[in-house]
């Protein structure tokens, strides 16, 4: 380990303030909240009331599980095929896959509104055939819908950066050594592509499971999620320790989860996207 | 050796990138239990013909048999052939156990031969208790030591080798070397070898395949290609060559340097252009007017065990290999005997190789990597 010097401490103090200010700051302010009352002293009542949450909290989780496993089914494969093809094919495809990320997130999730709307661009599809009008929006497949749509790119880019890396000579090595072209996906190139899979899925399973806004469009208020019962404590109920003791127990449950992903994708290998 | 039946025959092989011919009409074939050498500068096609032998890549036209059948379109996973690769491609995932194992347990061996005979290949490359070790906390050798377990376990026919050793340093090298090549006497199976260094293809191989440009050059044992090279290139790429413009006047009388010279070739057309070539190793270095030949020294490097001089005789620089010392701007004689010059018909190459008037150490090395 090498010693600090006086620049890097200059060079990193920044950084270091940052940190403080937007990270730790709110953590602990958000534990504050967590245990104190409206008038400021210390309680527990407000974790006491998460049990009346328990449903909610199940809910979503849920809820983000699917859109997750939906998301990886959907990356996995497109991700193979694109580090397999060409170069100059694999860059516009991924500039296609985050050319979506260039526009807001807002507009791109109410732009799904005039599309599954009851007199929505599908629907007017559909009629043209003799079909519907389907009832999609205030769903929770559009909810699903909205999350796997809003947060796929994040699983495919790490999937695919781990791809491409790959040194091709280990699925020639697995090949020469009598593997057919399923037992080597399994046997080898999904084992060394679990650190993308792993990253993907924080990425997406965290902010699907924490989401307000897709559900409160999509959802149309149908679909509760926590996220929405959170914003309202702050925006509406303006119980900011309740909403503080929900956040935080949120926050518990994700990371428990991401704890049991690690545990089961723990591999100490370099190919992996450190987030 | 010579009479062992041919395991791998390859028949008129040309494959093409991007419009540019990477193997031209490749014919060569390999017999059973030898250990066979593609040398050649990097870019000649000799990692491309491996290829095509285990099955990764297809040729655009010829054949590869395989023990008289035809394997063209037959994949990768089916041949009998293994591939120790360049950068190990060891399983980052798997331990050293696991890694060897690969292959037996595609063939559905059962647990405990699986175990016998992964103990019984980490014996061979005397890796023995190395079993549960990880990847990434071996050496590059142990690494390479690994490939090789791991090829091996599977019985191939053919071990294909390519340059295994370029990774490795120049002691750990030779040491390997002289472990491969007894691993292969050992077991008896055909090595088919590519490498770039001169020196690995004629210490290990039995026969040695120069390779350039896309096209075979020469086939031959090791002792053939450094005594009897077909061409200039062959010449410069194996050793150091001296190559000078000649004729052939009549059997056994060739002039160069402005010079007729007994020698012991013969067959030529009278008056016949050719390469002559001499080992900077076969001259000797005489007084100047007892010499055959004299000229000015121009440099002097110490190597080791002999100094390296570059002499100028009428504007033609040689190289001589002597343990005698000269010093820059002396004037020397050399002596060569009759069968120390080598008659080559001229090609494609003469001309190109075999004069050091431009000769740097450093400039060598950077061209050979």
């Amino acid at each position: 380990m090498k010693k600090t010097t006086l620049l890097q401490k200059i060079i990193n103090a920044p950084y270091l303030l940052w940190s403080a200010l937007f990270i730790i700051a709110p953590m602990i302010m958000v534990i504050y909240y967590a245990f104190t009352d409206s008038a400021g002293n210390p309680t527990f009542d407000n974790i006491m009331q998460i049990g009346d949450y328990a449903s909610t909290f199940m809910l979503s989780i849920s809820y983000g599980a699917v859109a997750t496993v939906i998301c990886l089914i959907i990356a996995y494969p497109f991700a193979y095929f694109l580090a397999q093809s060409g170069v100059s094919f694999q860059r516009m495809s991924v500039m296609l896959v985050m050319l979506p990320m260039w526009m807001s997130f807002l507009i791109r999730t109410y732009s799904w509104l005039t599309i599954l709307g009851e007199s929505g661009v599908l629907n007017r599809i559909f009629g043209l055939v003799g079909l519907g009008p389907f009832h999609m929006l205030n769903t929770g497949a559009a909810v699903i819908l909205g999350m796997v749509y809003n947060y796929l790119p994040y699983m495919i880019l790490p999937i695919y950066t781990v791809m491409a890396k790959m040194d091709n000579s280990l699925v020639e090595a697995a090949q020469d050594l009598g593997s057919s072209k399923l037992h080597c996906l399994r046997r080898v190139i999904i084992p060394l592509s679990v650190p993308g899979i792993a990253s993907g899925i924080t990425m997406v399973f965290v902010p699907s499971v924490s989401t307000f806004y897709i559900t409160q469009k999509l959802g149309g208020g149908q679909i509760t999620l926590i996220g929405d019962v959170i914003e309202a404590q702050f925006q509406s109920a303006y119980n900011y320790n309740l909403g503080a003791a929900l956040s935080l127990v949120l926050m518990v449950m994700i990371l428990i989860c991401l704890g049991v992903l690690n545990y089961f994708t723990d591999s100490d290998d370099d190919g992996g996207v450190v987030i | 050796m010579k009479n062992n039946p041919v395991i791998i025959d390859l028949k008129n092989i040309s494959v093409s990138f991007d419009n540019q011919k990477i193997l031209n009409n490749i014919n060569l074939y390999i017999r059973d239990g030898e250990f066979i050498t593609l040398l050649g500068p990097s870019g000649c096609g000799k990692t491309t013909t491996l290829r095509i032998i285990a099955g990764f890549l297809q040729q655009d036209s010829g054949d590869v048999i395989f023990e008289g059948k035809n394997i063209n379109g037959v994949p990768a996973y089916k041949r009998q052939v293994n591939t120790i690769f360049q950068r190990y491609a060891l399983f980052p995932h798997l331990n050293v156990y696991e890694n060897i194992a690969f292959g037996l347990r595609l063939k559905k061996m059962k647990e405990k031969d699986i175990q016998q005979k992964v103990k019984e290949m980490l014996a061979l490359v005397n890796l023995s208790g190395f079993g549960s070790r990880k990847i990434d906390s071996l050496s590059g050798g142990q690494q390479q030591r690994v490939a090789i377990a791991r090829a091996l376990a599977v019985e191939p026919r053919v071990v294909l080798l390519d340059e295994p050793l370029g990774a490795l340093d120049l002691k750990l090298r030779k040491d390997m070397q002289v472990e491969l090549k007894n691993i292969q006497q050992k077991l008896g199976i055909t090595f088919i070898y590519v490498t770039h260094d001169q020196e690995e293809a004629l210490s290990m191989s039995d026969t040695v395949v120069v390779m350039n440009n896309g096209e075979i050059q020469q086939i031959g044992t090791p002792l053939d290609v450094y005594n009897e090279p077909k061409n200039a290139f062959v010449a410069d790429f194996i050793g150091e060559s001296n190559i000078l413009d000649g004729i052939m006047h009549e059997d056994f009388s060739v002039e160069f340097s402005s010079i007729s010279f007994k020698c012991v070739d013969k067959g030529f057309k009278k008056d016949e252009p050719v390469d002559v070539v001499i080992r900077p190793e076969d001259i000797d270095v005489v007084a100047p007017d007892m010499g055959m030949l004299k000229g000015e020294v121009t440099s002097v490097t110490f190597k080791g065990v002999h100094y390296e001089i570059i002499v100028d005789i009428d504007g033609f620089k040689w190289m001589i290999q002597t343990t005698q010392k000269s010093e820059v701007g002396d004037v020397i004689g050399i002596s060569i005997k009759p069968d120390e010059m080598h008659i080559m018909k001229k090609s494609e190459y003469s001309g190109l190789y075999g004069d050091y008037s431009s000769f740097s150490d450093e400039f060598d090395e950077l061209s050979e990597t």
